[in-house]
């Protein structure tokens, strides 16, 4: 009996624990959204600690509209989406080929993408910025390019160690059924990989919704601009007004944290694939 | 023989796009970097040759590099102390509760999954104060009777313990997410083996816990120390630097960048860089060191 009070009360103080760190990570959040619905006098008068009086969706109606956040977020919609095709393609392209092809040099290629991953770029952004400006690219093709060179050699990683699991029955009977290596990629081996490509399409996607320093430096036209340089050139530009930069953060914030909840085993090996790789 | 030839080309031709955009945008921007550092460029004339000038403006003449540095590697400090061990301590609160584990993986994920942008400029929203005390955050504490704690959380005395605590916030989820997985993989026999064999928690938790999760200690260090070297927009968002008060090498290469200095970043990307693999390279050597005295074996 005393034995078990105690495993109860440890489990209690745990909770608590536990408890207060959630609600560190989950109230800012509810903040945000409740201050995005809040008139900027309601908000002066609580600063947004008690609940909005009503859903207005006044602020999003100017962040959306007037502020030109529907074209950030298109913006980053299409960045994210031409960049995370072009890696998916790219890369299981090479991983296949390194899993299950032979050509010369394979090997030294392969430890060439490897060793990319382990060496720390703080100013890869320098000379890239440089060479799209030499190429006059700096434009939405650059940006998509240099982007999907970003998680590249991860996601081939990736892709070629679960290649490497596999078994090769199946490629065999579609060789002898008359398949060129390139159907097979296509018709076998990427339906076969589908568990690592759903990692691969996160991770990259994330890496690219979530990017700011390049789109900063490329995009100084706001038609061109992704969400994140759009809520900071925003943020700076309107300080004041809280409510409006709620709106603007719930915009941005909302579609990924309802998505993560939704697949948020797939977000958390995406995230920490590169831990995995270290 | 000649099918044979065909073959290895079409097999290499599967490679090659990856190879194309790998050497444009990784191999030839790496050693454009030492060239770039080498010359004087400002995107309007063309570029000139300044020999080592670049490095000993950095290393000697400028007055903020080494000040960017040290609030590197305060922040660095900070996110290795007190952002690890406490997620340790979740990570071990999470393995022993039997409830709820699910919902706690998925609420400390959440931070890392958002952007830099968005955490540093709530948090800026919910800590800035015109007049001190006019603000959220402060209001906040207020309420809860917390009111002897209010102060400009961003004024020049603490901006730079803010930023670094902002910092372990956001980082916290992704080092427990990594130890909680570790934990998890040491099988459940060896604590009972050693139950049986009239171990007490201590005992397990130094003998058992702590030796098997030293390869993902090491490796959470190791990535700590390089991803918050390299972090700069969430300060950027937060603080816009703090006039030095808080800006980190990375963000002085980008304002350079935008100031057209261009040979002064590459040779400020190649100092931090070389620091940063010396860094990792003692760490990852240190960490073989401990995997060898603790006897397990290298993974």
């Amino acid at each position: 009996m005393y034995y078990r009070a105690k495993k109860i009360i440890i489990l209690v103080i745990l909770h608590a624990f536990l408890m207060s760190v959630a609600l560190s990570c989950i109230l800012p959040f509810l903040w945000m959204v409740n201050v995005s619905f809040k008139t900027q006098s309601e908000f002066d008068s609580d600063y947004g600690l008690g609940l909005a009086h009503a859903f207005n969706v006044d602020n999003y109606k100017v962040v959306f509209f007037e502020e030109g956040f529907w074209l950030y977020f298109l913006n980053s919609v299409f960045y994210t989406f031409v960049t995370v095709i072009l890696i998916v393609f790219v890369s299981s392209l090479s991983a296949y080929a390194f899993s299950r092809l032979d050509f010369w040099g394979k090997n030294v290629l392969f430890y060439m993408f490897l060793a990319a991953m382990m060496i720390p770029l703080p100013a890869g952004f320098v000379p890239v910025y440089v060479l799209l400006n030499k190429f006059h690219l700096v434009n939405r093709t650059g940006y998509v390019f240099a982007m999907s060179n970003m998680g590249l050699s991860l996601s081939m990683y990736l892709l070629k160690t679960f290649f490497d699991q596999l078994p090769r029955d199946l490629e065999d009977a579609a060789r002898i059924d008359g398949c060129n290596k390139l159907q097979i990629w296509w018709n076998v081996g990427l339906p076969l990989v589908a568990p690592a490509l759903a990692v691969v399409v996160i991770f990259n996607a994330l890496n690219v919704w979530n990017e700011f320093v390049l789109a900063s430096l490329l995009f100084t036209d706001y038609s061109f601009m992704p969400l994140q340089v759009g809520l900071m050139e925003f943020a700076n530009k309107m300080v004041t007004q809280h409510t409006l930069i709620m709106a603007a953060l719930t915009v941005a914030a909302l579609p990924i944290i309802l998505l993560y909840i939704k697949m948020q085993k797939h977000f958390v090996k995406g995230l920490t694939a590169g831990a995995v790789v270290g | 023989m000649n099918g044979k030839l065909r073959d290895k080309l079409t097999s290499f031709a599967f490679v090659w796009p990856a190879l194309l955009i790998f050497s444009i945008f990784y191999i030839y921007p790496f050693f454009y970097t030492f060239i770039l550092s080498f010359q004087e460029y400002d995107f309007i004339s063309s570029p000139q040759f300044v020999g080592l000038s670049n490095f000993r403006e950095v290393l000697f003449g400028d007055k903020e590099w080494w000040p960017s540095m040290y609030n590197g590697a305060f922040i660095t400090f900070w996110a290795l102390t007190f952002q690890n061990i406490f997620a340790f301590m979740l990570a071990l609160a999470v393995d022993k509760v039997l409830r709820l584990k699910k919902f706690y993986r998925v609420v400390f994920f959440i931070l890392p999954v958002l952007s830099e942008i968005i955490i540093g400029l709530l948090m800026k929203q919910l800590l800035i104060s015109e007049p001190v005390g006019r603000d959220v955050f402060n209001q906040f504490l207020g309420r809860l009777g917390m009111g002897f704690l209010v102060q400009d959380w961003l004024g020049t005395d603490r901006v730079r313990l803010i930023t670094a605590l902002v910092h372990c916030w956001k980082g916290f989820g992704w080092a427990f997410v990594i130890l909680l997985a570790g934990l998890q993989s040491i099988p459940e026999q060896l604590y009972e083996a050693a139950r049986i064999d009239g171990a007490n928690a201590w005992h397990s938790f130094t003998k058992i816990t702590v030796p098997l999760v030293m390869p993902v200690i090491t490796l959470v260090i190791v990535l700590t120390i390089l991803g918050t070297m390299q972090a700069f927009a969430m300060i950027l968002a937060l603080t816009g630097g703090a006039g030095g008060l808080t800006e980190v090498p990375v963000m002085r290469i980008y304002n350079h960048l935008r100031f057209s200095l261009v040979g002064l970043a590459c040779a400020e990307g190649v100092i931090l860089g070389i620091v940063l693999i010396l860094v990792s390279f003692t760490m990852f050597f240190i960490s073989k060191k401990i995997r060898e005295k603790y006897g397990v074996l290298p993974s």
